[in-house]
């Protein structure tokens, strides 16, 4: 009886709330009638699609500065690199490879990651230097850093001079669109590489694989000597400071390869979603991915990479199966959105509050 | 050489300590002659969103005092205040009695989630700021599920003109068009007279009654001087030219400028006379001198052409703005009794209060409640002002408009008094309404200068949160 009630609670109540209202949702779109497999698809689809996204948050939270909320600079670095990979093809950098369409697409996609990796890192370098200055805040000062680049990059938007026909307004605007199609760009060549059908659900295998093969790079360094290095740094700043670490440049460390993670998630987002989406779209999506490392196990405190897969799945799942099943309950409403603001929120609210016995 | 040396220092200081003030004001001043608009254009709608921020912005004040931090959560109270709005023009209250209702909702409301978040602010001491912000995006969403889907889903309601088609949720805009529309700006300032003097007649009486019953001293005389002093007032009040001007709702700047300079002429005047009758000191009293220079001043500039007519063009909603002057003298008599200033330790150590027997967590919650209710009252001015209740969008950016106005004004996560509030507020609505014209002259997009005022209001923030974050490092 101990044991089971120690293992609950270590599991957390907040998960069993949510693995339930899961399973509740699956039920109920069994109940409607509605197509289970494609549903299972679509939670595939958005696990592998998020999963890079939420992956940023465990060198953040490793390295000592908590969820990374101020994800949207890595976000923007990376739209940036996707719209200058759109540009490159634009002006006929890709030509060579247009006898073979599907490379042409996957040229394009590793230019854009690698740009987004390049111009994240260098921000997130800088992110870390102010980081580092206002110990003890980070989350609220990365909260608004976060908006006001996304705010910046607004203006940016406008003003930038890209001059591809898909990515400005055709006549008459002046600057970016709010949503870019990418048909004619990497729109889903990672999720249709090896792609296959079971039934009717379809597995994105190529975007499973790249998003395992991410987590798999960012687990290899958790256990590299820097990796290791890093998370002392992270979990007790004053002891590893005793032992020699400079824990500042740990601290660097970690921002940069969140950042940069959060720049190569959102092509990989885009890639899968069909469309780039740029102006206030990524404003809140910081948010959600830290609610959903956190829905995983992970804490203010402590994050593995299980507590990312693991959260992905259940939060994105959750809310693929909301969207439809709230759609058959009340048609055209937003009742899946409300839910997630409330979940999202709710679960964030619920690790701060357990924070405190954690660290300080 | 050392003076010299000191005062130079001190100006570097100066500087320093207000930088954020003096870049804002070098913006404003520097986008007003970019965008090419007149006084006549800025001022009018500067007062307007004066009167509906301001008591938001000191509804801030509170947990700064306490140690909390920006107040993030007092999107919490403008929901509450929301939906007393929604409940009493579904009701069919209009006028002076709607607010009054209004108020009568959501204050308990108001004291309900404030306890709430106050206990929650408890349990995550030191993350109160991110709290606040999360807390704030919670609470919108559980709005969103009691306006799209409790009403009319559970709770029976049938109006077509606040109901979507189909009965269930509430429609995106209710227009408060003939209910509760400008119901505390149109109170006329004979009918606030009216309440003030009956008021002071009773109190007086009451006051006078105690004395007599516990046996004190009477001080009859100085209270037949209020008595007469009210009278006489009163009885102005019908003289014909003052009682037309009087039965008004709104008020010229120019007037407001020169009653202002006339009762701080007067009040000075009397401090002056009283300090040699009493002290019996000697010498020029400095300060009161200044005052009177300053307001003689100000009435000099009513004189410029430039000015007056801009200062005709504003018109004060006189009930709205006495409820702000009302506040902002209420928090400075708050501030000095005992639980202000048991508060005011807290928010300096919480060691050191518990130590001295105060219960810390028991007067954080109370700066929340107090903050939540406050914040509440502020959205409803601002909801009246405005007119059209925008269902889903009226409580999403308060509080971050709010802090940045704050902030702004000087304030930091630590300090903040009345005064940085107004002149914060004042700073930031002028940016707010130059930047899309300054923008469209510049760029000759008017976009970018929207998107360039949500980039200082969240650039601000960063800003002084970091900022603060890097000082108490030190």
């Amino acid at each position: 009886m101990n044991i089971m009630k120690k293992g609950l609670q270590s599991f957390g109540l907040p998960r069993i709330i949510i693995i339930c209202f899961f399973l509740l949702l699956f039920v109920l779109a069994g109940v409607y009638q509605m197509d289970v497999q494609t549903l299972l698809g679509d939670v595939l689809r958005r696990w592998a699609m998020y999963g890079i996204l939420v992956l940023a948050m465990v060198p953040s939270i490793q390295c000592g500065i908590g969820p990374n909320f101020g994800l949207t600079i890595g976000i923007s670095g990376g739209l940036v690199g996707a719209l200058v990979s759109i540009e490159l093809r634009d002006l006929g950098f890709y030509v060579s490879f247009d006898s073979n369409p599907r490379l042409s697409m996957l040229v394009g996609i590793l230019v854009a990651i690698i740009l987004a990796l390049l111009i994240s890192s260098i921000m997130g370098i800088f992110y870390g230097l102010l980081i580092n200055r206002v110990k003890g805040s980070e989350m609220t000062v990365s909260t608004y850093v976060g908006f006001s680049i996304v705010a910046f990059m607004n203006m940016m938007w406008l003003l930038l001079p890209f001059k591809s026909s898909t990515s400005i307004w055709p006549l008459g605007g002046t600057g970016l669109r709010n949503t870019i199609s990418l048909d004619e760009n990497f729109s889903r060549v990672f999720n249709n590489i090896l792609g296959f059908y079971i039934g009717r659900t379809y597995v994105p295998t190529g975007m499973i694989i790249v998003f395992l093969l991410t987590c798999l790079c960012v687990w290899l360094f958790t256990r590299s000597r820097s990796g290791v290095i890093m998370q002392a740094a992270g979990a007790n700043p004053a002891y590893a400071k005793a032992a020699g670490i400079n824990v500042d440049k740990m601290r660097i460390i970690g921002t940069t390869i969140s950042t940069a993670l959060g720049g190569m998630g959102i092509v990989c987002y885009a890639q899968s979603y069909g469309f780039l989406q740029l102006y206030n779209a990524p404003l809140m999506m910081g948010f959600h991915c830290v609610a959903a490392a956190l829905i995983g196990g992970a804490s203010i405190g402590k994050a593995r990479i299980l507590h990312v897969i693991l959260g992905t799945f259940l939060f994105q799942g959750m809310i693929a199966v909301a969207l439809p099943v709230a759609n058959q309950i009340l048609p055209e409403s937003s009742l899946s959105e409300v839910f997630r603001i409330i979940i999202s929120n709710g679960i964030i609210l619920y690790a701060l509050s357990k924070a405190k016995e954690e660290i300080r | 050489m050392i003076e010299q040396k000191s005062s130079n220092a001190y100006v570097k200081d100066l500087l320093l300590n207000n930088s954020v003030v003096i870049l804002f004001v070098v913006l404003c001043v520097g986008s007003f002659f970019v965008s090419g608009t007149t006084l006549n254009y800025l001022l009018p709608e500067l007062f307007i969103r004066i009167s509906r921020n301001t008591f938001m912005v000191l509804s801030l004040l509170i947990p700064v005092v306490a140690g909390l931090g920006l107040n993030f959560g007092i999107v919490v109270g403008a929901v509450a205040a929301q939906i007393a709005v929604f409940w009493v023009v579904y009701w069919g209250f209009s006028g002076f009695t709607g607010i009054l209702l209004c108020i009568l909702i959501c204050t308990p409301l108001a004291v309900l989630f404030g306890y709430g978040v106050g206990a929650l602010f408890n349990r995550m001491k030191g993350s109160e700021m991110i709290g606040g912000l999360v807390m704030g995006y919670f609470f919108d969403g559980l709005y969103q599920l009691l306006f799209l889907y409790i009403i009319g889903g559970i709770i029976p309601v049938s109006n077509p003109t606040m109901i979507i088609a189909g009965g269930i949720g509430v429609k995106n805009t209710i227009d408060l068009m003939g209910n509760l529309k400008y119901s505390l700006d149109n109170v006329p300032m004979i009918a606030i007279l009216d309440v003030v003097f009956w008021i002071v007649i009773i109190l007086t009486s009451i006051q006078l009654i105690y004395r007599l019953i516990k046996k004190q001293e009477l001080r009859l005389k100085k209270a037949l001087l209020v008595l007469s002093l009210a009278v006489i007032i009163y009885a102005l009040s019908y003289v014909p030219a003052l009682s037309s001007f009087l039965s008004t709702d709104r008020l010229l700047l120019l007037n407001a400028i020169e009653l202002g300079v006339l009762a701080t002429c007067i009040y000075n005047i009397f401090r002056i006379i009283r300090r040699r009758k009493e002290y019996e000191t000697t010498g020029l009293p400095k300060k009161e001198l200044l005052y009177i220079a300053v307001a003689l001043a100000a009435y000099a500039i009513t004189y410029i052409p430039v000015f007056e007519s801009a200062f005709v063009a504003v018109r004060l909603p006189v009930l709205t703005y006495i409820c702000i002057g009302g506040l902002c003298v209420f928090m400075s008599w708050f501030l000095n009794t005992r639980l202000g200033q048991n508060m005011s330790t807290v928010g300096q150590s919480r060691t050191v209060a518990t130590s001295s027997g105060i219960n810390v967590d028991r007067t954080r919650i109370i700066a929340m409640i107090m903050s939540t209710v406050l914040a509440s009252y502020g959205q409803l001015i601002s909801l009246q002002n405005i007119g059209t209740f925008s269902t889903y969008g009226a409580h999403t950016q308060v509080g971050q408009f709010a802090i940045a106005a704050l902030l702004v004004g000087g304030a930091s996560v630590h300090r903040a008094t009345t005064k940085q509030a107004v002149l914060g507020v004042i700073l930031f609505h002028t940016l707010f309404i130059l930047s899309p014209l300054a923008g469209k002259a510049l760029f000759g997009n008017a976009q970018i200068g929207e998107y360039f005022r949500v980039f200082v209001a969240y650039g601000v923030i960063a800003m002084a949160l970091a900022l603060h974050a890097w000082r108490s490092k030190k």
